[in-house]
This record gives C-alpha cells, sequence and structure tokens, in this order.
C-alpha cells in the first residue's frame, strides 16, 4: 500500500534528491491507481469526449451539458467498492456524499441520485444479505437526509461478487451557465478548507481502494455525515450566488494531497499551506495523516482575501467549519508546512501526474468456448419456470430498495422509479432522463458486445421516456490489471464503448475506472456500468394506464440470444452460450422510430425487453396495470426460433409499444416509413399472463399470482430468507 | 397575504414549498431562517419538511428549540394558521404545540410512497374547502412518521375533533391510522404527507386537485380574515 520500488526510483530522480515521509504519503495517495488512473488513462482516451453540448473547463470533477435556455446539466458517476465491501453502510453513504460534491464542486444543484448495486447469491449467501442490506440503508439514509431524490439504479446478485459488493452512485446537478465555476487562481488568492473537520478515518484510502481487498482495514473506510454536507451545500451555493468561489474542489480519494497538487496542477499555480490551520477533529494528528485522511464532507476553495470575509459569514450562519490553510503562488510548488517547519515541497506536476502505464493484455483462455451451448434439460411447464424467473432476486421488483430511498424530494419527478428511466422536470420545460446499466453476466461471455449491450440497453430505457440520449457516463469495473487476461477485458470493453459512442455521437462527459475488484475466488466479472443522461425537449412518455384491448407492438427483432439470460444462468444454472450482439443500424432505425412516434401522443407506454426477455418485458406490462395479456409467440420477428429463446433471448434493441387500438394505424404508419422490424403480437384484457404459440398455450398464470411472487419476492428474502 | 416558511438547518423541502406557494398559488412567502424573529405582520407560517439537524437525538427535537419556535408558538396562540409537513409536523409535536410523537414506523425503515388520505376534520385553515371524509392521494417520506398517543389522550382527540387527516388503511401503524392533528383551538395542522409534492399535475400521477385544496383552504381563510 505504498510505492513501487520503481516509483520511488521515479520520484527520487525527478525531485533530486530522498523525499521526506510526509511527500512519500503524499505521492503515494496521488500515484494510486484509484487517483493517478495510471493503468488505464492512455486508453480512456479513446473515448470520444466532445460534443455540440458538452462544456469543457479545466478542474471539473464532473460533466457538464448544455440543455438550452441557459441552463446546464452535469453528472459524474463513482464506485465505492472496496469501502462497502468492509463496511457497507459507511462505504455506500460516502459514496453518494462523494459523487455528490463533484456535482457542487462545478456550481451546480445535486438534484438527482442513482445506484448500481452489486452483490453475492443472495439466495446462498449470508453475507451478500447483510452487505446489501445495510448499503441500501446507507444510501437511504444519506440521499434522504440531503433532500437529493435517489430515483434509479439497479441491484443485481451473482456468485462473482461473493464477499465483495460493487457500490456505484451517479449524480446528476442542475444549474445556470452563468453560475458554472470557472476554475481560476492568482497568487495572493487564499486556499480555504470548508466543512467537516479532518479526522483519522479514510487514512490510506485511495491506496486500499487500489489493491485487493485483502486486509478488512475499517480505518481506512470513511465515516458518513450527511447533516454536515447538507450544510455544505447550501453554503456553496450561497457563496457561488455571491460569487465569492475563485476555484473550487472537494476532497475526495487522497484528500488534502490529491485536492492541493490537482487544483494546483490544472491551474498552473503553486499552493503553500501549513497543516497547523488545518480544523481537525482531534489535536495530535501528524502532518502525514492530515494529508492523506479521507475525512469526509470537505471543501477546497480558492477565493480572494477580500471576498472571505463574507465567505465566513455564510459558514458561520450554517456554523461549519472554514480555514484558511494556505495561499496561491506562481511557482508550481506544493508547499507542505506545519508552522515554519517544511513537510514537503514538491512540484505539482510531479505528484499530480503518475507515469502512465502501458499493461500487456491477452485473451483470457476461458473465452475460447465460452459462446458454445450445451445440452439443457427440456422444459416440462413453461409457467412454472415463468414464475422462478418472476421470484428470481434479479428480476423481482425492486421496490423494497427505492420505496426506501425519498425520490419525490425537490418535486422534479415526473415518471418515478420501478419503469425503465425515471424522468425530471427542468426550470426551463424541458425533461432530463436518465439511467445507468451494466451487465456483467454478458460482458463475462463477451466483453465487447456485453459492454456495448449496457451501453445501448441504457439508451433504449431513456429512449423510452421519449429523450434523445445526449451524454453517458462510463464505470468500468474490473479485477487486477496486472494480469494480462483481465486488462484484455477492459480493453475489448473500452473498445466496444467508444465503437457505440462514435458511431451514436453520443460523448463520455465523465467516467471512473475503478480495478483491482478481487474477491477470495478470484476477479469479479467485467463490471462496466453505463449512464446515459437523455434530454426530452417536450413531451416525455409518461406511463398510462393499459386497459382492455388496448394493442401490444413488439419493434425489433428477437434473436437466440441467450448468453449470460437469467433463463441460463438462473433456471439452467449454466454460463455460456451466445451473448446478445448489438446491431447498430438496426438499434439506431428503432430508436428513431420510437423517438418519432411519443411526441405524437399516441402511445400509452413503452417499454424495453432486457433482463429475461420478452416474457418478463410483457409480464412487468400486466402486473403495473393488473390486467392480463395474450401474446401469440409465431407473431414474433424471429427467424425461426425455438419458444425458450423467444420467449427469454434478451436481444438488444427490442420495445414494446402499448396503444389504444384506434391508433393502430397512425402507429404502423410511422414504423413501416423508417423500415423497422416490428409486428402486432398481442393484446390486453383479461385476468391472465398468456403466451401462446397458434392456438397452443405456452404460458397461463394468473396476474394477482404473479404481481404478488414478482412484488414480494426480494423483501422477503432480505427480511425472512 | 404574508406566508413564512421557516427553514432550520437540514431542512430539505422549504424551496418545494416556497416554489407551490409562490409559483401555483401566487402567494407572497418568505423564507425566515431559525435564528431570525419572525414579523408581526406574517399571516401564516409553514414548517417545512427535511432533516433539521440531521435527526440527530430524535427527528423535531433540537430544532424546537430554534430561536424562531417563541415566535411561532407566539402567533399560534394568537390563532395565526400554522402548518407543519413532516419533518414540521416531528417539530411542531417536540416544542408542545401539538399533541402526540412520531416514532419509527413499524418497518423501521424510511417509507417514500403514495397514500390515501381522510379529511377527518374540514374546520381548520387548511382543510376548510374539502368535504369530510374527502380522499386525498398524497405521498409520503419519512422514518419516523407513526404518530402515536396513548388511548386517554386519543379519545381526547377525538372528542375535540383534532384528528384532521387518517390513512385509508394502515401504512406504518400510526395510532388511530392517524396522518396529521391539529391543536385545540385547529389554527395549528401537523401532518405526515408532503402536499406540496402533490399540487402539480406534472409529478402527481394520479390527482391533483384534492392537495391543491389544502392551499386553497389557507387562501380562502386569508381572504376571510382580509
Amino acid at each position: 500500500m505504498s510505492l513501487e520500488p520503481q516509483e520511488l526510483t521515479e520520484l527520487k530522480s525527478k525531485i533530486g534528491r530522498d523525499p521526506t515521509s510526509t511527500e512519500l504519503q503524499i505521492v503515494a495517495a496521488e500515484w494510486s491507481e484509484h487517483c493517478s488512473y495510471k493503468s488505464s488513462k492512455r486508453h480512456l482516451k479513446m473515448l470520444p469526449m466532445k460534443g455540440p453540448l458538452v462544456i469543457t473547463e479545466k478542474g471539473y470533477d464532473s460533466g457538464v451539458l448544455d440543455v438550452g435556455d441557459g441552463y446546464v446539466v452535469t453528472a459524474h458517476i463513482e464506485s465505492h467498492n472496496h469501502p462497502s465491501a468492509v463496511e457497507p453502510y459507511g462505504g455506500a453513504a460516502t459514496g453518494v456524499g462523494g459523487v455528490i460534491r463533484d456535482i457542487l464542486s462545478a456550481g451546480t444543484r445535486p438534484i438527482a441520485i442513482f445506484d448500481g448495486l452489486r452483490f453475492g447469491d443472495i439466495e446462498k449467501d449470508q453475507q451478500a444479505k447483510w452487505l446489501f442490506k445495510n448499503a441500501v440503508t446507507g444510501i437511504a439514509d444519506y440521499g434522504n437526509c440531503l433532500g437529493i431524490p435517489t430515483i434509479g439504479g439497479e441491484v443485481e446478485f451473482d456468485k462473482c461478487y461473493e464477499n465483495y459488493a460493487l457500490v456505484d452512485v451517479a449524480a446528476v446537478g442542475f444549474g445556470k451557465k452563468e453560475n458554472l465555476i470557472k476554475n481560476h487562481a492568482k497568487k495572493g488568492d487564499i486556499v480555504v478548507l470548508m466543512g467537516g473537520s479532518t479526522g483519522r478515518d479514510g487514512i490510506g484510502g485511495s491506496q486500499f481502494a487500489s489493491d485487493s481487498l485483502e486486509s478488512e482495514d475499517r480505518s481506512a473506510v470513511q465515516i458518513p455525515d450527511p447533516f454536515i454536507e447538507k450544510l455544505i451545500i447550501e453554503a456553496i451555493l450561497e457563496a457561488r450566488n455571491e460569487k465569492l468561489i475563485h476555484a473550487m474542489k472537494d476532497l475526495g480519494g487522497g484528500g488534502l494531497s490529491c485536492a492541493i497538487s490537482e487544483t494546483a496542477d490544472a491551474l498552473e499555480i503553486g499552493i503553500e499551506m501549513d497543516v497547523d490551520k488545518v480544523h481537525t477533529r482531534e489535536s495530535d494528528m501528524h502532518p502525514d495523516e492530515i494529508m492523506v485522511s479521507e475525512s469526509q464532507e470537505r471543501m477546497l476553495i480558492v477565493t480572494s482575501k477580500t471576498k472571505f470575509k463574507k465567505l465566513q459569514d455564510i459558514c458561520k450562519k450554517f456554523r461549519i467549519g472554514c480555514s484558511v490553510i494556505g495561499t496561491v503562488k506562481s511557482d508550481n510548488q506544493m508547499h507542505v508546512k506545519k508552522g515554519k517547519k517544511t513537510f514537503a515541497n514538491l512540484p505539482t506536476d510531479v505528484v499530480a501526474n503518475a507515469t502512465l502505464l502501458d499493461l500487456p493484455s491477452k485473451e483470457p483462455t476461458y473465452l475460447k468456448n465460452i459462446e458454445k451451448e450445451k445440452k439443457l434439460k427440456p422444459i416440462s411447464d413453461y409457467s412454472k419456470t415463468m414464475m422462478k424467473l418472476l421470484s428470481s432476486p434479479n428480476i423481482a421488483s425492486k421496490i423494497w430498495v427505492y420505496g426506501q430511498y425519498d425520490h419525490e424530494v425537490g418535486i422534479r419527478t415526473v415518471v418515478k422509479p420501478g419503469r425503465d428511466a425515471s424522468v425530471l422536470r427542468l426550470d426551463n420545460g424541458k425533461f432530463l432522463s436518465v439511467k445507468i446499466d451494466g451487465n456483467p453476466k454478458q460482458c463475462y461471455i463477451n466483453p465487447r458486445e456485453g459492454a456495448i449491450g449496457c451501453f445501448e440497453e441504457a439508451c433504449r430505457n431513456v429512449v423510452c421516456t421519449g429523450a434523445k440520449p445526449i451524454g453517458m457516463l462510463d464505470h468500468l469495473q474490473f479485477g487486477n490489471p496486472k494480469d494480462p487476461e483481465i486488462f484484455w477485458t477492459f480493453l475489448e470493453s473500452l473498445k466496444g464503448l467508444t465503437d457505440f459512442a462514435k458511431d451514436f455521437k453520443i460523448p463520455c462527459v465523465g467516467g471512473k475506472v475503478s480495478l483491482y475488484n478481487e474477491t477470495p475466488d478470484g476477479p469479479i466479472k467485467p463490471t462496466p456500468l453505463i449512464g446515459v443522461i437523455g434530454l426530452i425537449d417536450k413531451t416525455p412518455q409518461i406511463p398510462q394506464r393499459i386497459t382492455n384491448d388496448d394493442c401490444l407492438i413488439i419493434v425489433g427483432e428477437t434473436k437466440d440470444e441467450l448468453g449470460g439470460s437469467e433463463y441460463f444462468e438462473y433456471i439452467h444454472k449454466f454460463i455460456g452460450g451466445k451473448c446478445p450482439a448489438v446491431d447498430f443500424t438496426e438499434s439506431k432505425k428503432n430508436m428513431k422510430s420510437v423517438l418519432e412516434i411519443i411526441p405524437k401522443k399516441l402511445l400509452k407506454s413503452v417499454h424495453d425487453c432486457s433482463k429475461g426477455g420478452l416474457a418478463v418485458a410483457v409480464s412487468e406490462l400486466s402486473m403495473n396495470n393488473q390486467i392480463g395479456c395474450k401474446v401469440d409467440l409465431n407473431k414474433v420477428p424471429a427467424k425461426k426460433l425455438d419458444v425458450d429463446r423467444i420467449l427469454f433471448s434478451e436481444s438488444h434493441s427490442r420495445y414494446l409499444l402499448t396503444f389504444d387500438k384506434k391508433n393502430l394505424t397512425k402507429v404502423e404508419k410511422i414504423l413501416k416509413k423508417n423500415k423497422t422490424s416490428y409486428n402486432i403480437i398481442g393484446k390486453f384484457g383479461g385476468q391472465q399472463i398468456q403466451f401462446t404459440k397458434g392456438t397452443k398455450s405456452i404460458i397461463d398464470l394468473r396476474v394477482d399470482k404473479a404481481q404478488k411472487m414478482w412484488l414480494n419476492s426480494l423483501k422477503d428474502l432480505v427480511l425472512h430468507g | 397575504m404574508k406566508v413564512g416558511v421557516v427553514v432550520f438547518p437540514g431542512s430539505n423541502c422549504d424551496r418545494d414549498m416556497y416554489h407551490v406557494l409562490t409559483d401555483v398559488f401566487n402567494l407572497d412567502a418568505q423564507y425566515y431562517w431559525h435564528e431570525k424573529s419572525l414579523p408581526k405582520n406574517i399571516d401564516a407560517v409553514i414548517l417545512p419538511g427535511g432533516f433539521s439537524y440531521g435527526d440527530r437525538l430524535r427527528a423535531g427535537v433540537i430544532a424546537a428549540h430554534s430561536p424562531i419556535i417563541k415566535d411561532v408558538q407566539k402567533m399560534a396562540r394568537k390563532g395565526v394558521p400554522v402548518l407543519g409537513v413532516c419533518n414540521g409536523f416531528q417539530i411542531l409535536v417536540e416544542s408542545g404545540l401539538l399533541p402526540g410523537v412520531l416514532l419509527k414506523n413499524e418497518s423501521l425503515n424510511f417509507m417514500c410512497e403514495w397514500t390515501n388520505l381522510i379529511v377527518e376534520n374540514n374546520k381548520t385553515p387548511f382543510t376548510n374547502q374539502f368535504k369530510l371524509e374527502q380522499k386525498i392521494p398524497i405521498p409520503i417520506a419519512n422514518g419516523e412518521g407513526r404518530y402515536y398517543v396513548d388511548d386517554d389522550t386519543l379519545k381526547e382527540l377525538q372528542k375535540k375533533n383534532q384528528i384532521v387527516f387518517r390513512y385509508d388503511q394502515v401504512v406504518n401503524g400510526s395510532s388511530n391510522r392517524i396522518a396529521g392533528v391539529c391543536n385545540e383551538d385547529g389554527n395549528v395542522v401537523g401532518m405526515m404527507p408532503h402536499p406540496e409534492r402533490a399540487v402539480e399535475s406534472e409529478i402527481n400521477p394520479i390527482d391533483n386537485k384534492p392537495s391543491s385544496l389544502i392551499f386553497e383552504s389557507l387562501l380562502s381563510k386569508m381572504g376571510v380574515s382580509n
């Protein structure tokens, strides 16, 4: 958990002397994988980051998108995997806190939180259940207290996360373009540390997160205090309105070391600071501890001497700490003193820019045969299989989770959680739709197609609300990058995402890489998580109640793609088969058609087919509307597929359109005009969920029974299982 | 016609309430920081929801000792309409302006969901436009929302018509399914559900008219007093 021998040599040669102990701590924090991205950075450049709506400024910790009429949306994603695996409540809560401060750093108010949670097999593994329960409570307690709605996310269980946890948090902010902080500083400006006190929690957190989880080092986990965070948000937004902030950065991984060095490096200035001026929780903290503590709820602000008085008044009003810890110099040095004694004096570019690695990669041997299928036990009763799938923790309703999150506060939530993507209203009359999606089961079988699939699924979900994708966030989570086979899966995923982003002209506005995600049984499955931000100019697709005789159309082709599906993995316990692949042309065509139909207000609901395939997607519509449906599998556009493939294949680019039959001609007209592959596959009515093949009944379930199973199974598992 | 929205450290529904008062109902609303005093000519006071002082110790208990509460008590005694929503209700209870206590929900979890209220008292400044037993679809969002009173107090409340809202079914285990109460004079009302989240059709998936009557009742009351 410190510098590698060659890194120490390199540091010595760069500064021409032996580093002090404080310097070693500072550099070890900043050169950690977590802070420096040394393994991934040279490859991340392949992603397209520019676009007509993207606003770039130096030193931003979040992506900024122009949504018109003088308003901007900011977005960022982070994970808190290592801490959450050790202490899920605090780890998950501080994960929320960190990403919220990134949104705040740009000068925007955070307006929504999203979280992606992944744990081991919750049906068998008590540890997974404990981690899950506490991570959810951690997020709820933190987000609810801040008054920022948690409006979306996903929960997934897979054996590859045994004794481990992936806790990913994304956040979105909103504000006026003119209020964005334009990070700048000049000689003589002062550096202020504002917020919570610096304590001994989270010491070495970033190095802890850059290594395999071998020791359960609880002191490396940060302690959450959402009340202080809430005060900081209000104080900073008040200071922003008064134009008191020249530059701002949140304190996250690496604590003061990273915040000071990165701010100085980005603004091309020097900073001289005195650790004695930092308000601490304990009186006997060593400078090394102060510099690398990852105590939460702290912000670094650069302002002028004349503006400081007003800033101090605001902090007094909210009763939060506010210390002048340093001054801006012109020497590009990071100079750390305690009183008059120097503890560190390093060039900022040396600290902030670790030497990037060029790691070797090699196709993993496991991939050679994985797409081959084995002969499966035939299904004798598809209704039973269907009930089992609906109760699968990965498919069952997540209401137990999002029911604990305040998803209404802020009064923007137009489409509530539990649908494809939540929708927020913005002050300029437009709407924002955001979704995060991951799919480690598919990414394991095919890292490239799997990653593209996550991206397309997130796009599909926002398209279902009528939104055009305008930006993406990527969070790339893999095992130890020094294993060439793991690094290959990282590169493949990244290349896939890049191809999709370029082809669909969706810029990457932010992201994060989390490596060294290893469990006692080995690395996690490749888990890229993709967030897509969509913008709706006028009319969001708000789900309306489906009634008798409403028509159901499927847009898109169903293919023989059961690899990584819930059907293969949960029902047959089989890992392998052909991973769903996105056909870019078909995907674009289908998105275009759906986005053309929605504003015409012809549809009652648009839902995508994903986990569990067509069968689960249709059932969800029935269960959410408490109405039966009858679907003929012969009508589903597909090339000679067996029944189980049509029902459960997780092929991408598919949408279910539900509408009053009087609108049929108008809907078909647009689909035909765009040469979209589609068909009318059934209609709603009655109290049974029915799938037939011609006249032969395949699935026949009572809606209320299915709904009960789907709504309660996850909750029952957590509380009584 | 001035409405004061009291802001405590950790309030987080103050801006939502302000938006509804000003943009939806065209009222003259003002924020009042908890250390300030309330002007004498104020027509109504609203304590919004949130997590004052991070819900430390017990929801609402620290805010109940804020300097501004003395003014709220004075106004309440004068008969000025006072509404506490969610954390505001908890603060009113903790400051002795309303009877009862608010305990952790029976599930021990934070609950965010849409519920149905039944209007039990339509004589308060916030319910005078309702019919008795009218239903209001409205969301709750709280961890400590289970209203509790002992049986004797419950009888008193019933006798004095102090139960303002009840849930139409068991939501969190509160006594007598109570969701909102008022003081003996009826001018101080506290409720756990969030009317400010339900008055705009854009964000209310069911029906925004019933919740709007809470604010229209206040408007009507002010019309009378002016």
